[in-house]
């Protein structure tokens, strides 16, 4: 291998890694990169947030509204029960100190799926990159996943839908979560929520990547793990509960 | 009145009957393909096999997270959309159902699936 080649695997490999070197020792890490067409999701990463709850305001639902744009959650429904939940806000306080915060409460995309174990079909399932996922297709809408979500994460399509958006196919008769937005994720773009909280609260990243955003985050700062004595190894990490 | 039934009988029934098998003796559908001849396969092939590829690709796709294939639900929409609803169903003229009522085989792709070609979904809070 000449010095040029060698020059040239170099930089191509560099550019593999979504590593641009500016300086010897340096490197500017490009957040997002669409994953090229035809290529599976990669063991290599795993897809996390991390949601601060110090700056998280109570009252304020712009991630749930964004959820609901973006995935196409409009439907009506006489009780409100029924309604889908992707992700929803949560006001806590703690009676001994009055000490309250808020935090929007979601599928925490766990390593260890409680959903993925029980479903009967295989439908629940977790991708290479550690999103979990609904596979409409052989979904039998058993509901066995809903219970045995810790988090209160999924819901159930009562009836028929006709407002989807083209990317993001939901409908009667399945389990539905938080898919992280994966329509996004994989052309390189956040979830809708982390776009579109106004305080800045939620960074969305790779786990699998220690010069992340994220992940230097959770080696600086305590982060939680919401019921962590499950052992579930959850994707979401809160700050400051 | 007897006139009436007898030209009904003998002149309007023989003449549908015979409008509705016109050629090999064989009621047709009426498939309008909106842009023909940039399909992905030839027509012969997509008639025999498109479930086939859909079935093959969306687990792929939603599985293993493989994008841009060629084949692609949405990439069928854009296309075959009827220029006059901008929806492969809902009309038998329109694309997927005019087969597929044609067939009597049921659609269950559009329970999930966006139908309409270009469609912004809206959202409210849930």
């Amino acid at each position: 291998m000449s010095n040029n080649d060698r020059r040239g695997f170099l930089a191509a490999s560099a550019a593999g890694l979504g590593l641009v070197a500016i300086a010897p020792g340096i490197h500017l890490i490009q957040v997002s990169q669409a994953r090229p067409a035809g290529e599976p999701a990669s063991k290599l990463q795993r897809w996390g947030m991390l949601v601060d709850t110090t700056k998280c305001a109570s009252g304020c639902n712009a991630c749930v509204s964004a959820c609901a744009t973006e995935n196409g959650i409009n439907e009506k429904l006489e009780n409100p029960a029924q309604r889908s939940q992707w992700i929803r806000k949560i006001d806590l306080k703690d009676p001994k100190n009055g000490r309250q915060h808020s935090l929007p409460m979601m599928c925490q995309h766990c390593a260890e799926p409680p959903c993925v174990d029980v479903c009967p079909t295989g439908a629940s399932m977790k991708r290479a990159d550690g999103i979990v996922l609904v596979d409409r297709h052989i979904c039998i809408g058993c509901r066995y996943c809903m219970m045995a979500c810790p988090y209160k994460a999924r819901s159930f399509v009562h009836q028929p839908l006709t407002e989807q958006n083209p990317e993001v196919p939901r409908g009667i008769g399945c389990v539905e979560a938080c898919t992280f937005c994966v329509h996004r994720v994989d052309k390189g773009q956040k979830p809708a929520c982390v776009e579109a909280c106004p305080e800045g609260a939620m960074v969305f990243g790779d786990l699998e990547d220690p010069n992340s955003d994220i992940s230097r985050r959770i080696a600086q700062t305590a982060t939680t793990q919401v019921r962590a004595d499950l052992k579930l190894n959850t994707g979401v990490r809160y700050q400051g509960i | 009145m007897r006139r009436a039934a007898t030209l009904l009988l003998f002149g309007v029934l023989p003449w549908l009957t015979f409008e509705a098998w016109a050629g090999d003796g064989v009621p047709k559908p009426a498939i309008k393909i909106e842009a023909e001849g940039k399909c992905i396969a030839p027509t012969d092939e997509m008639r025999r096999n498109h479930m086939e590829m859909l079935k093959h690709q969306r687990d792929k796709t939603l599985r293993e997270g493989v994008r841009g294939a060629k084949v692609s639900l949405n990439g069928c929409i854009e296309c075959h959309a009827s220029k006059k609803t901008g929806s492969v169903i809902g009309h038998d003229d329109n694309f997927c159902q005019s087969c597929h009522s044609y067939a009597a085989v049921k659609l269950d792709c559009w329970d999930c699936h966006q139908p309409k070609a270009g469609y912004k979904a809206t959202g409210a809070k849930p």
